[in-house]
């Protein structure tokens, strides 16, 4: 009952195509896309809040809700712009990197799509620095549809006129914050903003804006051709839709792979990955979403629909989809640790909690990993998450705080054990 | 008008305030440390955190969150008091601590508001941060372990400064304050940072470790480095001024003050003069008043008479020295001691009529011979944000370096009668145009020309005045609604050839023009004056009495007296009551109370606080003729005589302006 190959939106995943505009128009990209326009701009914003796609950045916020809150005219002639989440430095995602490098014309198609539905000027892709190729790929592509006639001046021969810049970031986590971006696009330092304004009211150079992840963006015009209904035929109820999984660590087969959502994490990782190294026996715990959102241990996990709300039913969220999966073999202390020193050299310092406290919470982890530490420090670490989580201007904060949460919810006894071990250690 | 809850208090809030502004209308106080009402919000210390309904079910930054209909704001609750002393211990683990030593002891926000939500003890174990010191130039201590990163130095230099100085490097908890290249800050504004800081990361370099802030007497002041008056806090202890801060009045310098008028205030008890001296066979020696009075009985003036006034002299001490003069039938007075010559039969021509705080409102300004950093250093951020709302600025002179986007139009005044097109432009389609003449302006003679370009731009009308003079003195205003203006300046008091000339601390005279005259110096400082006099009162500095002073927006306010005057000096009116018993006249009156009283009853406006008001503008005559070749003050730091006996102004010019090093030596 999984995804059929006729079902996949992204049938160049792999790269076994060449990525160029012939190739991609080949496998139905730039189909008549005057036609899709032409269909209005709210009816394009109405089908894909029928399709129930959820933004495919972590949030899982209804894309088309989020469209819909453009304004519809300007009042003060400021433009408004949409600005696509190429930065992805989430550890473990790894899927707006294969969309980019094997099909890039599906997210600049997307691009004018959701642009002229939203009514943008202008798309900004602001792509990972450390994604030089990916970039160069791009940014041919962009120059390529520009070429065709694709974008620019009367893209497609629409009559609409809507120019594509690809912005390399340089390097920042932060930079994936929605504000932040706008901010590292303007040339200042990617520090997010506080909200509201909410960036539909005042965004990119205090004008109308829409931050959308590449994903997202990139099935807009296939949802379009194929209409919602097929779209939402997949998935659970508020949960539709197909989606690209990203699975690494203790799985025979590491893969990133489109599938339905709600797919049980059994069966994605039996079918698609070779299951894990050493057998379902061998699985201590999975991070399902990117390294943001909490572990689950082996127990909870197997069953689990893999969309938003079954994983928020296990205390964990789907973030990007990226899977992390660790086996017996994983010092699980060591990994929330490393986690841990991550968001401490990740943060942008703006806002108290997060620069004082990512700081403190990796040094605890650190003492925690080699079982330096008292048992009430346990205690003192799970409150100064919770100081952190929601205190914060934007969501790094409650991401630094979740994986240590998770680890205290799942694996006190063996912080315990270690700490007891220290202590008989240093008694002998 | 939303109407909101703080507390179970109902209460209606201005549109646009924020929930933090709710909750202080309704009596909360709310804590902070990176909001200040003069910057933009930046919401990043977390502290002010608030529960708000209908909003996320976790607590939300007040300052940042506009106030709507129906908010539930609760400032007292749980969740609030956990949030923010969450954040209080996160902003002490990496705080040194080291409050004994620091000199933000005592008036240190993170103290205070650490004895309401810090913990008794710490639970941070692990190693503390530190930061390397920063350099920021003579005036600033930086101490940047203990800076707790509000940001708030570095919206001051980007906003209200307008110079990009300060920023922050690095993220994260490595993130530091520091200036670019850790170079000194080198505008006029750029100890104002100290008193924004609310730990004690930026601290006042000349003032380190002098004192503790509750061993200080507070006494309220006026400052006189430049003519705008902003209003001072002197903090003494014994008989020495500290250190001088600004008070918030936001018709005159908001509260802001210039580096200037903070601290040329160790100038105020080096080279003073603390006893009478005469000359005798061409050189001063010291003497006793006894003697100085007989020296001065001696020379017989008659009418003969003549009284010049300095930059910093109080309105009584002139009406003082107005009423002797008077006494012996002289009206020989002057104020304008380079020699400016220009009509003041109007006051209103010469006033800064828009208001301090008005001119915020102009939408085009024609800045005539004017270096306003320089002339008026706490004016430039108001000019600013007319730059930044949209309004065009022009400016005629020389070239110096504004902070806000301007046009120079060229050295020539003539240019004051024909405009260029797109300055024309902006004047004739602005709905509230503005002049500020300075005084180089005023030096070339084009106060009339000035007057005709009001007229001819309709700078006066409804409601609107936008003829402005920008003086540099703190004794200008006053000086000229006293009488001190010759029609043809202080040439026609050389003309006079008077026997005595009595100077009011004027330490800018030419005194090779009176080498025929008796000079008796009423002054307290060892300055140009002093050098030239033949007889040498020691008097009080402005700290050391009670005096009135007129801004250059006619703006009447009264200091008061902190300290006692060194050594003999005494208070200048009483110098000169008893200068009218040695030469046998009579002033009308024998305490202060009196000569405020007399000076009242001669000039009313001076009795009141306030803007004087001096009624209508004259016309204009067109042609302003001449180049600007310069601006009057060539050196900031060193423009009056206490500033030139300060250390830390000439330090300051000496770095900041001419460019000498200061090797920090090594320890």
């Amino acid at each position: 009952m999984s995804l059929h190959d006729k079902d996949r939106i992204f049938t160049n995943v792999y790269g076994y195509q060449p990525w160029n505009l012939k190739a991609a128009q080949a496998r139905g990209d730039w189909d008549d896309t005057k036609v899709l326009m032409a269909r209005g701009q709210d009816a394009i914003i109405e089908e894909i809040k029928a399709s129930g796609l959820r933004g495919r950045g972590g949030a899982g916020f209804p894309t088309g809700l989020k469209w819909s809150f453009m304004p519809k005219e300007s009042k003060d002639g400021r433009p408004s712009f949409l600005v696509i989440n190429a930065d992805e430095s989430e550890p473990g995602s790894c899927k707006d990197r294969e969309i980019i490098r094997h099909d890039p014309h599906k997210l600049i198609e997307g691009a004018l799509v959701a642009g002229y539905a939203m009514r943008a000027r202008a798309a900004y892709i602001y792509i990972r620095g450390e994604y030089i190729r990916e970039a160069q790929v791009l940014e041919a592509a962009v120059q390529e549809a520009y070429d065709a006639g694709l974008i620019g001046k009367n893209a497609c021969k629409s009559g609409y006129d809507f120019d594509v810049f690809v912005h390399r970031g340089a390097g920042a986590y932060i930079c994936g914050e929605e504000t932040a971006m706008i901010e590292s696009l303007e040339g200042k330092k990617g520090q997010p903003r506080l909200k509201p304004p909410f960036p539909a009211g005042a965004g990119l150079y205090g004008c109308p804006t829409t931050v959308n992840n590449v994903e997202s963006i990139a099935v807009a015009p296939t949802i379009l051709r194929r209409g919602a209904s097929w779209f939402s035929s997949f998935g659970r109820e508020g949960n539709k839709g197909t989606k690209l999984f990203q699975i690494s660590g203790h799985v025979n087969k590491p893969c990133v792979v489109e599938e339905a959502m709600s797919i049980p994490f059994s069966e994605l990782i039996e079918k698609h990955c070779g299951g894990i190294t050493g057998g379902r026996g061998n699985l201590l715990a999975v991070i399902p979403g990117g390294s943001s959102v909490p572990l689950v241990p082996a127990a909870e996990i197997w069953d689990a629909p893999m969309d938003f709300d079954g994983l928020k039913a296990v205390g964990s969220g789907l973030g990007t989809a990226a899977v992390i999966v660790m086996d017996k073999s994983t010092d699980i202390v060591r990994a929330i640790a490393r986690l841990s020193y991550f968001y401490k050299h990740e943060s942008c310092g703006q806002c108290t909690p997060c620069r004082e406290g990512t700081g403190w919470m990796w040094r605890v982890m650190e003492r925690l990993r080699t079982g330096d530490a008292a048992v009430e420090e346990i205690d003192m670490l799970q409150q100064v998450t919770k100081q952190v989580e929601g205190h914060t201007i934007c969501a790094l904060g409650d991401a630094a705080a979740w994986p240590i949460q998770g680890l205290i919810k799942h694996f006190r006894p063996e912080l315990e054990r270690r700490i007891a071990e220290n202590v008989r250690e240093a008694a002998e | 008008m939303p109407k909101v809850t703080v507390d179970g208090i109902e209460l209606e809030v201005p549109a646009g305030a924020t929930v933090l502004q709710a909750c202080e209308l309704a009596g909360k106080e709310i804590p902070r440390f990176c909001y200040h009402e003069r910057l933009s919000i930046a919401g990043n210390c977390r502290m002010c955190l608030v529960e708000v309904a209908p909003g996320p079910p976790k607590p939300q930054a007040s300052c940042a969150l506009p106030a709507t209909e129906g908010q539930v704001i609760k400032t007292d609750s749980q969740m609030v008091k956990a949030a923010r002393e969450g954040v209080m211990e996160f902003l002490l683990i990496n705080h040194p601590l080291d409050c004994p030593i620091c000199d933000q002891g005592g008036e240190c926000d993170l103290q205070d508001q650490s004895v309401a939500y810090g913990r008794g003890r710490s639970r941070f174990h692990e190693e503390k941060r530190a930061v390397t010191e920063k350099y920021m130039g003579p005036l600033i201590k930086t101490t940047m372990t203990r800076c707790i990163q509000c940001t708030r130095c570095v919206r001051f230099s980007e906003e209200v400064a307008g110079v990009d100085e300060i920023g922050a490097l690095y993220r994260g908890e490595n993130m530091q304050i520091t200036t670019y290249l850790e170079k000194a800050a080198k505008h006029e504004l750029s100890a104002n940072v100290i008193d924004l800081c609310p730990v004690g990361a930026l601290t006042s370099g000349p003032y380190a470790f002098e004192a503790r802030p509750w061993e200080l007497k507070k006494t309220l002041s006026i400052d006189v480095s430049d003519a705008l008056g902003s209003n001072i806090r002197l903090d003494s202890r014994g008989r020495e001024v500290l250190r001088i801060l600004p008070r918030i009045n936001d018709d005159v310098n908001e509260e802001w003050l210039s580096d200037k008028g903070r601290y040329m205030v160790d100038g105020l008890t080096r080279r003073r003069l603390d006893k009478p001296w005469l000359r005798r066979d061409g050189k001063l020696v010291a003497t006793s008043w006894d003697e100085a009075f007989a020296a001065i009985a001696a020379i017989k003036p008659g009418k003969s008479v003549a009284v010049v006034a300095g930059d910093m002299v109080d309105c009584e001490t002139m009406f003082a020295a107005k009423a002797l003069a008077g006494a012996l039938g002289s009206s020989l007075l002057e104020g304008r001691q380079t020699g400016m010559d220009y009509d003041c039969s109007n006051l209103a021509a010469v006033n800064f009529n828009s208001g301090l705080a008005g001119i915020e409102d102009a939408d085009a300004l024609l800045i005539v011979g004017s270096h306003v950093r320089w002339e008026a250093a706490v004016l430039n951020p108001r000019l600013r944000k007319i730059a930044k709302r949209g309004g065009k600025v022009f400016i005629v002179g020389p070239e110096w370096e504004t902070t806000f986007p301007a046009t120079f139009l060229g050295n020539d005044l003539a240019v004051l009668g024909k405009l260029p097109k797109a300055a024309a432009d902006a004047f004739a389609k602005a709905e509230r145009p503005a002049i500020i003449m300075g005084g180089a302006a005023l030096g070339k003679g084009a106060l009339a020309a000035g007057l005709a370009f009001a007229g001819q731009f309709k700078l006066v009308r409804e409601g609107w005045n936008g003829f402005n003079v920008l003086h540099m003195a703190a004794a200008r205003m006053g000086g000229l609604m006293l009488g001190y203006a010759q029609r043809g300046g202080i040439a026609d008091v050389v003309q006079a050839k008077p026997k005595m000339l009595i100077s009011l601390g004027a330490d800018e005279v030419d005194y090779t023009k009176f080498a025929g005259s008796m000079i008796v110096y009423i002054g307290h400082h060892g300055d140009k004056g002093a050098h030239a006099a033949d007889v040498v009162l020691p008097a009080a500095a402005f700290s050391e009495k009670s005096g009135t002073y007129v801004n250059t927006e006619g703006r009447v306010q009264f200091a008061d007296k902190a300290v006692f005057a060194p050594g003999d000096a005494r208070e200048d009116w009483t110098i000169l009551r008893a200068m009218a018993d040695a030469l046998g006249i009579s002033v009308g009156f024998d305490s202060f109370d009196q000569l405020r009283t007399a000076m009242a009853s001669d000039v009313p406006a001076l009795g009141r606080e306030g803007v004087a008001g001096y009624g209508a503008l004259p016309n204009g005559k067109a042609g302003g003729k001449g180049m600007i070749e310069g601006y009057p003050i060539k050196d900031f730091y060193l423009t009056n005589a206490i500033a030139r006996a300060s250390e830390t102004m000439q330090r300051c010019s000496a770095e900041l302006l001419n460019g000498e090093v200061f090797a920090e030596a090594a320890e």
